[in-house]
């Protein structure tokens, strides 16, 4: 099928605006926020209603050429990275809220809307949706649906999986599906739970149910400044011990907060080996008594310096250099390669060594900012593409670390999502049977395989090429590793 | 080390997709009255038990399906932490992990801490080749494959015979109290329910029953005290005794013998009288209904306000126990049920009728 006798099936019942086939236009969607993978696709199409997704994946199935669902482009993982034989079927057009509902304390949205969004318009009511992943002033509430989005406050709040009451999707076939909605459960299978974090390859999301939860009484924030990250990692385990659930907990290492303060002016000790910042809300009464617990364990841990945020502007600054740490990496480096591990918190000091180990075999910098809650690390391997090999040799590394996760019992993707980033990876985490589960289940929705090829589960042929690179690389795999 | 009693479920699945012969998975028996009626040969997962792993402060544990719920909360209780979904045991010692599982049924604390699906966090499961595999794991973030982890939880065994389960655990609350409050009328008692979740409060529980509306708080000790004192009532000493009879249908209202249905509805769903005795749970989000009312016309009303009704107990159960599905989603139930276990040996017919 070319691009213009394809553009011809969908103008027939799309306005011409909705229909991109120009490629200096087509530009804009060649990748996600994974910008080095990059892919022309054939069109991009964007609806502006429900019925006309139906129309356009009705197309699609007839003419078998694959979909590749987009919101706003801010993935990771290269989960919207497009099809040179397909299209990218985007969702920015169904942008509006469509229902509040105070009582029951639901919002009825269209997949397009902006996380943030949602939050903003309920603020009046004192309600708010919870789940914040850090590009949330710009990602879409459809997106954090395919890839199960996480954020600061998981440990406290949950996922998106936790936060989503109803989805309507639209199956290849073109029919309207409604999962839940707002009453708490729903009859059959818990296909709500499936399609969260399904990465666009089992349907379209057409309309979101999210769940608001009444904003906390109060907030504080502590920093604690450690010698030692293993220290660190102790208070955290501490803390939950002592049965506190705090809203946030987030640890960075040296690299990391040298480059973060210096970005941000955060107010971070420079020469700390580890920070850690905890959130606490709740009501006014237990958050006080709560922050005097917090900052005991982190004096007993041996927390050179403690701080606690006396008012919202001093916490504001204090979060302010970890929520600038990405960009603050950015500025000391020409590009850097974002890992999402997820490890049992307890192996944290084990992972760190055995990264810095890496590292330095590799020749490559890496600083670690870790949501130390839930045990979702983020290593930020440092490169430069502009040198020959050494994007190669960087992803190579993060599949060694990933390795390490689930070596330890962890996975390779705590919020990201697999894509077709992590997707050599998912042969290492999944054995032949489970993988063939997938398949299973994804044609049961999509037999023919048209919607997202290629991404998040590997084909046998797949695995069969990277272990046959991996046995070439002449180690061992973990055949025997308890993965639990 | 081999896993005996594994090794034995593997040979037993495996022997039946040989020969298609229908299973009927049973963990401790607490649920037997559920779902519709069981067909097919016995296959017991209950000597499939012991607790694998259990770190405190890591807030997870994982078990061999066969666990009892009673082992896991005494265990769970001694580091002061607990199953946030309150799972019912039915009044039975013998309620395992897998059924639990299976059922996917919750306890009073459901609205305000989540569902068992909620807190699946990663299982190990046979589908219905025989097949061992493991999805999810064990930590708080994972999306790694589809999360066919938590769709194991209120599948009923359709999917999977559940082996191992991993839970994300949450901490006692340092103080709890129950207040009583008077509502002739349960709407009355649902408008207060709704109001009070919109607020920033430590609600754990809030049910209505025969003009006794009662709340629970959990939480730190001032934040529970001044919410009392937003809440008014008096205080229901023995309210903790309250909740737990509610959990496991111990309170007489659940001791007639006439059909029980269970309707789940938005909270504040208006749903009018219903004519039958009524209790509702979960802030006005499950409102149990007992005898008299005319099952199928309760079904009419409760889709209409997008809600579904289980025939929970009593009724007959060649019928519909579970809220028919629209033509398009049953579909895919049953292309996915098909996936997992495509010789239909795993508790046929026990959700639906034809699979």
């Amino acid at each position: 099928m070319n691009r213009q006798s394809l553009s011809r099936h969908f103008r027939q019942f799309l306005p011409r605006t909705s229909v991109i086939d120009q490629v200096e236009s087509l530009r804009a969607y060649e990748c996600d926020g994974l910008s080095a993978y990059r892919q022309l696709p054939l069109l991009v199409v964007l609806p502006e209603t429900v019925e006309q997704v139906r129309r356009a994946l009705r197309v699609c199935r007839e003419l078998r050429v694959p979909v590749v669902s987009r919101g706003a482009g801010t993935g990771l993982s290269g989960g919207a990275l497009p099809h040179a034989q397909g299209i990218v079927l985007s969702l920015a057009k169904m942008n509006q809220v469509l229902e509040i509902d105070p009582i029951n304390r639901t919002a009825r949205v269209q997949p397009g809307v902006r996380n943030l969004a949602i939050s903003e318009a309920v603020k009046h009511l004192g309600l708010f949706y919870a789940p914040d992943p850090s590009s949330q002033i710009a990602c879409s509430i459809g997106g954090n649906v395919a890839e199960n989005a996480g954020g600061v406050h998981c440990l406290k709040y949950g996922l998106t999986v936790h936060n989503i009451a109803g989805l309507k999707i639209a199956t290849i076939d073109g029919d309207l599906v409604t999962l839940g909605g707002a009453a708490l459960d729903s009859a059959g299978f818990d296909l709500l739970a499936l399609m969260v974090g399904s990465e666009g390859m089992l349907a379209v999301v057409v309309e979101v149910t999210v769940k608001l939860l009444p904003c906390p009484e109060s907030a504080s924030v502590l920093l604690g400044a450690f010698n030692a990250v293993e220290n660190a990692a102790d208070s955290v385990a501490s803390v939950i011990a002592a049965g506190i659930i705090p809203a946030g907990v987030e640890m960075m290492d040296n690299p990391a907060i040298r480059a973060a303060e210096d970005f941000a002016g955060a107010g971070y000790p420079r020469d700390a080996e580890a920070i850690l910042l905890c959130e606490l809300d709740g009501a006014e009464g237990d958050v006080g008594e709560q922050v005097g617990q917090v900052r005991e364990i982190l004096r007993r841990h041996g927390a050179a310096h403690i701080r606690v945020a006396a008012d919202p502007v001093e916490r504001a600054r204090l979060w302010s250099g970890r929520k600038g740490a990405f960009p603050a990496i950015g500025r000391i480096s020409p590009d850097y390669y974002c890992i999402d591990g997820t490890i049992p918190r307890r192996h944290l000091g084990r992972v760190l060594t055995e990264i810095g180990r890496l590292s330095g075999e590799y020749g490559l910098r890496v600083a670690n900012v870790f949501h130390a809650g839930d045990g979702n690390l983020h290593p930020l391997i440092l490169y430069d593409a502009a040198r020959p090999g050494e994007l190669q040799r960087t992803e190579e590394l993060g599949a060694r670390i990933l390795e390490l996760c689930i070596e330890v019992g962890g996975t390779i993707t705590g919020e990201h999502g697999v894509g077709v980033e992590k997707i050599g990876s998912m042969c290492v985490q999944f054995h032949p049977a489970e993988r063939a589960q997938f398949h299973a289940v994804r044609e049961a929705f999509d037999p023919g395989r048209l919607l997202n090829p290629g991404k998040a589960i590997p084909t046998l042929a797949r695995c069969a090429e990277h272990n046959a690179m991996h046995v070439h690389r002449g180690r061992t795999r973990f055949p025997d590793i308890e993965r639990f | 080390m081999p896993d005996h009693t594994e090794q034995r479920l593997q040979q037993a699945v495996q022997e039946a997709h040989r020969n298609t012969q229908p299973l009927n998975i049973i963990g401790g028996g607490s649920k037997a009255f559920y779902g519709r009626e069981a067909t097919g040969m016995p296959l017991h997962t209950a000597a499939h038990r012991g607790v694998v792993r259990y770190d405190p402060a890591e807030l997870v544990l994982s078990a061999r399906a066969g666990t009892t719920v009673a082992e896991v909360e005494a265990l769970l209780g001694k580091e002061n932490q607990m199953l946030g979904f309150e799972p019912p045991r039915f009044g039975r010692e013998t309620a395992t992990l897998g059924g639990m599982v299976a059922a996917g049924l919750a306890g009073p604390r459901r609205p305000y801490a989540g569902a068992v699906r909620d807190f699946v966090l990663g299982v190990k499961i046979l589908n219905g080749k025989g097949e061992i595999m493991r999805f999810g794991g064990e930590v708080m973030k994972n999306v790694a494959g589809f999360d066919l982890a938590r769709l194991m939880a209120g599948a009923m065994g359709a999917l999977g015979v559940v082996l191992e389960i991993s839970l994300r655990i949450i901490p006692q609350p340092p103080v709890e109290k129950t207040l009583v409050l008077e509502h002739p009328q349960h709407a009355a008692a649902i408008a207060l329910f709704n109001r009070l979740a919109a607020r920033p409060l430590p609600l754990s529980a809030a049910a209505w029953h025969a003009g006794e509306t009662r709340l629970r708080l959990s939480g730190g000790a001032e934040g529970v005290k001044r919410a009392a004192e937003a809440v008014g009532g008096e205080e229901d000493v023995a309210g903790g005794q309250f909740w737990q009879r509610l959990r496991d249908h111990e309170l007489p209202f659940f001791q007639d013998q006439r059909e029980l249905l269970r309707v789940s509805a938005p909270p504040a769903a208006e749903l009018g009288a219903l004519d039958a005795p009524q209790l509702v749970d979960w802030g006005g989000a499950q409102r149990w209904l007992v005898g008299g009312a005319d099952g199928e016309a309760v079904r009419a009303l409760v889709a209409r306000h997008g809600g579904h009704v289980t025939r929970f107990r009593h009724g007959d159960r060649r019928s519909a126990i579970f809220q028919p599905l629209a033509a398009p989603l049953h579909a895919l139930h049953l292309r996915l049920k098909r996936a997992f276990d495509p010789a239909g040996i795993l508790n046929p017919g026990r959700l639906y009728r034809d699979w």
